[in-house]
Formats: C-alpha cells, sequence, structure tokens
C-alpha cells in the first residue's frame, strides 16, 4: 500500500515552517525522520491532509555543549549523530549506550532526536530518557515559544502537548551532578527489537555515600514511561543496598506501573521483568555512582 | 494533490523526476526507474529488503519520500556494479553460498558496503550488528556474515 494523497511543504527556516503549521492547523502534521510517520501513512493509520517536512531546515540539527556542562539538542539532529557524538559519550554517556538499541542502523540513519520524544510511543526509549534525564523541551509557534519539562510533555500513548501549530524545537538536557551513575537495561526479543520492559536507573550520591538524589524510569509497562515516586520516597537520604533495591522493585511492580499483554510479551512476564531489572540496573547505577560517574 | 520536481543523481546519473508526494522513494525506484533490484517487502522498516544508500548511508527507501530526494545522491544495488565489474561483496556473497531464494540480497549488500566503507575490517559482531535491519528468511544469516569478512579481508 501507499500512502493517501497529500500536500508537502519543505520550508527552509522555522520561520517559514512556523507559518506553515499556522495556516494548515489540523490539516498540517510535521514530517522529521518518517521512521514512524512514513510507516503508518504507509499503511493508511495516519493520513495527514499536508506534510511540513522539516528535513530541509539545517538550524535544527545540532548538538551543542550548554555552559553548565549539559546539552541542547536541535530536535532533527539524526539519532545516528547523537550515537556517534563525542560531546554526547563524554557528558552522557548513558545516551550513547541507548541510541544503540534504537531500531537498526537504517532507522537511525533517518530518525530525529526530538521526532522520537514528539512520538511519545510508551515504547521507546528516547521519551523514556528525557523523562530520566529531566530534559527541558523548547515549543515554537508562530506566537512564541515555551519550555516545556520532557515529564510534561507526554501524557498518554503516542500523545504530547504538543499543538498543531507548534514544533518541537531543541531539547536541552541539564548535567549530571558529580557522583552521577546512569545504567539502560533492556529485554527484548531479538537486537533491534523494541523492549519488552527497560529501566533507566540515574543515581547521584553524597559525599558520605548515600543516596541524594534518583530517577527511576520504566518504559514498555503501561502507557508512557513511568517515572518512580517510590524509589525516591524509599532511597533518598538512605544507604543504597541490595536490600532497599528488592524494596523498590516490589514497590513499583505492585503499585506503579501498568503492564499490558500483547504479541511481544505478557503483563505477567513484564511484571517479572521490571522486578528483576530495576534491582539491576540501581546496583550498577550505584556502583558508577561511587565511582565518580 | 502535489507534484515536485526533483533532482538526484541515482547511481551516479543525474536524473530529474515528477513525483508525486505520496510516493516513496521505493516505489519512484522500482516503478518510475525500472530499478526493481530494491525490493518491497513490509513497507513498515521491519526487513530492510529495500534498503539503499542516501547520501552515503543506509536508508530503508520504504520509509523516505521521494520528494525528500531533491538534490540527494542514491545508490541501489545496481549501482555497486562499475565499469561491468561486481563488487567484492557480490563475488564473496555468491561464493559463500549466502544467496538461495535472493529477495533480502539487494539490501543485504548495501548494508554490507555502507558498514564497509566506515569500517573496513569489522568483528563478526560488528557484521550482525550493522546487518540487524536486513532480514533472510532463507540462509540463516551464517554464510552472509562470512561472505562480509571475506570482502573486508579481500579488501584489505
Ligand atoms: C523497524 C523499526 C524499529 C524501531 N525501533 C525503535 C526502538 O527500538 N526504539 C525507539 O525508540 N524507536 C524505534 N523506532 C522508531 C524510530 O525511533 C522513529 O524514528 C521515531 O519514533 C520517530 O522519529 P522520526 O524522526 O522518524 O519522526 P517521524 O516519524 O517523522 O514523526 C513522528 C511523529 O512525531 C511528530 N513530530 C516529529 N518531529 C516533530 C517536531 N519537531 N515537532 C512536532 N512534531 C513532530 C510527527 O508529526 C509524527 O506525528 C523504530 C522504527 C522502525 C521503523
Ligand atoms: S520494505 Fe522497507 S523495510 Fe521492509
Ligand atoms: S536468501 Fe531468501 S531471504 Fe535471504
Amino acid at each position: 500500500m501507499k500512502p493517501i494523497q497529500f500536500d508537502y511543504y519543505a520550508p527552509t527556516s522555522v520561520d517559514e515552517g512556523l507559518d506553515k503549521l499556522t495556516e494548515l492547523g489540523y490539516d498540517g502534521k510535521v514530517l522529521a525522520g518518517g521512521q514512524s510517520l512514513i510507516a503508518a501513512m504507509n499503511f493508511r493509520m495516519a493520513r495527514p491532509a499536508a506534510l511540513v517536512d522539516l528535513n530541509r531546515i539545517p538550524e535544527l540539527a545540532y548538538i551543542k555543549p550548554t555552559d553548565d556542562g549539559g546539552l541542547a539538542i536541535g530536535t532533527m539532529t539524526r539519532v545516528r549523530r547523537v550515537e556517534q557524538d563525542a560531546e554526547v559519550a563524554k557528558r552522557f554517556p548513558l545516551l550513547r549506550e541507548v541510541a544503540q538499541f534504537i531500531g537498526h542502523a537504517q532507522v537511525r540513519t533517518r530518525g530525529t532526536f526530538g521526532g522520537a520524544i514528539a512520538h511519545a510511543d510508551p515504547a521507546g526509549q528516547l521519551p523514556a530518557i528525557s523523562m530520566a534525564m529531566n530534559a527541558n523541551l523548547l515549543v515554537c509557534s508562530k506566537t512564541g515559544e515555551r519550555w516545556v519539562n520532557a515529564t510534561d510533555f507526554i501524557f498518554g500513548p503516542f500523545m504530547t502537548v504538543l499543538e498543531p501549530q507548534e514544533m518541537l524545537a531543541e531539547v536541552v538536557l541539564p548535567p549530571n551532578p558529580p557522583r552521577t551513575g546512569s545504567v539502560y537495561k533492556q529485554v527484548s526479543r531479538q537486537k533491534g527489537g523494541y523492549a519488552q520492559a527497560a529501566v533507566i536507573a540515574i543515581m547521584t550520591l553524597d559525599e558520605a555515600g548515600a543516596c541524594q538524589n534518583v530517577r527511576l524510569v520504566m518504559m514498555s509497562v503501561g502507557e508512557t514511561p513511568i517515572v518512580s515516586e517510590k524509589a525516591v520516597e524509599i532511597l533518598v537520604g538512605q544507604k543504597p543496598s541490595e536490600q532497599a533495591f528488592k524494596a523498590v522493585a516490589e514497590a513499583v511492580v505492585t503499585g506503579e506501573i501498568d503492564p499490558a499483554t500483547d504479541l511481544h510479551a505478557t503483563a505477567d512476564y513484564r511484571r517479572q521483568l521490571v522486578r528483576v531489572l530495576v534491582v539491576r540496573a540501581l546496583t550498577e547505577a550505584c556502583e558508577r555512582a561511587s565511582k565518580g560517574g | 494533490m502535489s507534484v515536485t520536481r526533483i533532482n538526484l543523481t541515482v547511481n551516479g546519473s543525474k536524473e530529474v523526476v515528477d513525483v508525486p508526494s505520496n510516493w516513496t522513494l521505493l516505489q519512484m525506484l522500482r516503478e518510475k526507474m525500472a530499478l526493481t533490484g530494491t525490493k518491497n517487502g513490509c513497507a513498515a522498516g521491519e526487513c530492510g529488503a529495500c534498503t539503499v544508500m542516501l547520501n552515503g548511508e543506509p536508508v530503508n527507501s520504504c520509509m523516505v519520500l521521494a520528494v525528500e530526494c531533491d538534490g540527494a545522491e542514491v545508490v541501489t544495488v545496481e549501482g555497486l556494479v562499475q565499469d561491468g565489474q561486481m563488487d567484492v561483496l557480490q563475488q564473496t556473497i555468491i561464493d559463500a553460498g549466502g544467496v538461495q531464494c535472493g529477495f533480502c540480497t539487494p539490501g543485504m549488500l548495501i548494508s554490507a558496503r555502507a558498514l564497509l566503507d566506515r569500517n573496513p575490517n569489522p568483528s563478526a559482531d560488528e557484521v550482525r550488528a550493522a546487518l540487524v535491519g536486513n532480514l533472510c528468511r532463507c540462509t540463516g544469516y551464517i554464510r552472509i556474515v562470512e561472505a562480509v569478512q571475506t570482502a573486508a579481508q579481500a579488501s584489505q
């Protein structure tokens, strides 16, 4: 099958793109890497009347270090570039680690960093990682811009706060404090396949070795990535221990996740994966943090 | 419906094509340019049978619109033949018995070529990682991986 007919616009600047999106309103849809959108259009699950292609806007593709030690990533930066970028590897090794799990070479060549977040797939790594890293997202429209925290950006499966006339322009990743360790753990049926369940843990230790802060995020086990509140309750201020990690895993599995049964895994299997992966991720994050991150 | 005139280079030759906006690169290659080496498997990015090189990097041509390729350089499996000479990968995949029905082969060859272009001496694991997006229902992959490694050695 092929996509239904639609109008196609290829603006060459952000301003021109925003004009087009405003004019088109609900008829318009942003095309980024197309690695989710074109597939959906090929099967006619998506039937946009018009596409606004951001691929011709060079000012949207960049990786810039920020003064405070973080990174600003332009929405159209390809996942492949993030995977290979030296600055990313230095500042956020976690991001590099995770990028390698996203689809396969062909998908990463084309797919974009911001596109994956805007797509808000509950099984996508980048929406989850942007929440775990407390990213700030720059959303632009013709009438102005606003900053949205990643946790507030996504509110349902494939649902974000983006209005039709808006585009995601930039993702800012704040720096990790010293003594922070980050880990990504996923189980999938085959390499390059979507995760049946995955866990991200980012832990910061204080000078005495107690947990100062923790971000624990689960994906593929709910309608959105899930940021654990229990992990913060149980761990912050405490000396990390295997017992505490197991308590977190139990609290997460019984109270925070809501996995579904589908072709890829049963809900029970996903719960069991999370139970195991949470302990592994926290243990490793703690080890990395105690070695300085 | 909008039709757009695009300029692009396909296998080294400059082309001017009028494409409807809803055509994928795959459809343009097969139906407008009669380059049927590139295969249509799933149209969803899953199988890699449609893999071509876009500006030197492998992409699934079923997931790129033709209009997006204005100004681009595309290489398909047909373009691997230079002056009547097959790419070394083509010879080694035949020699290794890495082709059975052949449906996956064009995509495999492009992914493998992209790998060797940036990493001339890959390990077996690196070859497998580069070919993860190319499904083969016949060979069991082992001979394909061997063929890529043999080609790498032959090119040293
Ligand atoms: C075989 C296969 C395997 C995959 N495996 C994985 C995987 O394991 N993990 C994973 O995370 N992903 C995976 N993906 C999805 C891939 O990462 C996509 O590239 C990504 O989800 C969407 O990014 P894109 O740039 O291709 O966006 P597009 O497909 O172009 O767009 C996706 C959606 O976001 C909107 N959008 C995009 N950019 C913007 C913007 N700047 N402003 C406003 N709206 C915007 C579009 O309108 C559209 O609705 C896979 C895809 C395929 C085909
Ligand atoms: S046809 Fe393009 S990936 Fe299967
Ligand atoms: S040879 Fe038949 S699919 Fe690979």
